[in-house]
């Protein structure tokens, strides 16, 4: 079932390590993280958000800026960072901060992508600033607006793991 | 906050993967420190300080019995800490559902550019 690729980790003190495979190619999956247009189309949370904003300056030290919006009472999120490191299609390196952030300090998230037979591993780290905010993060998930209808998402996804890929 | 606190203490017990492993190993049944010990070819005191950090998160607990002093798993709190990370996975991979949507496109569309 698709829905068990993904899968959430603590480590060490203060990182959360996300894996998941993608039947693609790491150059696309390179470019859908990397790429405006690519990105809007996909990084969402849950129904009913769109991405109106989504800047990015893809290179060390450029900035990016993202902006969600739920569609049925205007409210909005905010978030930004700046690149660390680029390397494509393997490697990209940025800090990430909420405009309201419910958390301290910002998190450095670092993203790598491996290809093996087509098909590409992805694995993200982030790096929060203290365990606390760690733990706040992964609390938010569901106090927090992002998650604001998860029991909509809950149907969506039974609805979509069954279908194949 | 307490509740913020709280998991932060499971999440710091279960990033080490011998922690995870003794609570793999007793969520199939309580078992003295020396039966945990033996899989890891790892000295008792070094064991012990891993269960004193998942006895300090409240992932496992001592029995009573007075000689072998079992521990064992206290379930409800590694569901507790499974719960957030549950709901912090879906919402990824609702995310990641539609970028394999999207993959799929962008593979169509370079098949299509490049004819072979």
């Amino acid at each position: 079932m698709k829905r068990d690729h993904l899968t959430i980790t603590p480590s060490g003190d203060r990182d959360l390590v996300m894996t998941r495979v993608f039947n693609a190619p790491r150059k696309l999956v390179f470019d859908a993280h990397t790429k405006p247009e690519l990105v809007r189309q996909w990084l969402l949370g849950p129904p009913g958000w769109s991405m109106p904003v989504c800047e990015m300056d893809v290179r060390v030290g450029g900035k990016y800026r993202w902006v969600w919006k739920k569609d049925t009472d205007g409210s909005s999120m905010g978030m930004g960072g700046v690149y660390r490191e680029v390397k494509t299609p393997e490697r990209l390196v940025s800090t990430e901060k909420f405009d309201e952030a419910w958390y301290p300090g910002e998190s450095l998230n670092t993203l790598v992508l491996v290809e093996q037979g087509g098909r590409t591993t992805l694995t993200q780290t982030m790096r929060y600033e203290s365990r606390e905010a760690r733990a706040a993060v992964i609390k938010s998930g569901m106090e927090k607006g992002v998650a604001a209808s998860y029991d909509r998402l809950e149907d969506v996804l039974a609805a979509t793991s069954g279908a194949g890929r | 906050m307490q509740a913020t606190h709280r998991l932060d203490a499971i999440f710091a017990a279960l990033a080490d993967p011998t922690r995870r492993a003794i609570i793999a190993r007793l969520a199939s049944g309580q078992a003295s420190v020396n039966e945990l010990a033996e899989p890891f070819a790892m000295s008792q005191p070094a064991i012990s300080k891993h269960l004193k950090v998942l006895e300090r998160a409240g992932l496992i607990s001592r029995g009573r019995e007075a000689q072998r002093r079992p521990r064992r798993l206290e379930a409800k709190r590694l569901e507790e800490a499974d719960k957030w990370l549950e709901r912090y996975r879906q919402l990824w991979e609702g995310n990641y559902q539609r970028l394999d949507a999207l993959l799929d496109e962008l593979k169509a569309q370079e098949k299509e550019r490049k004819p072979r």
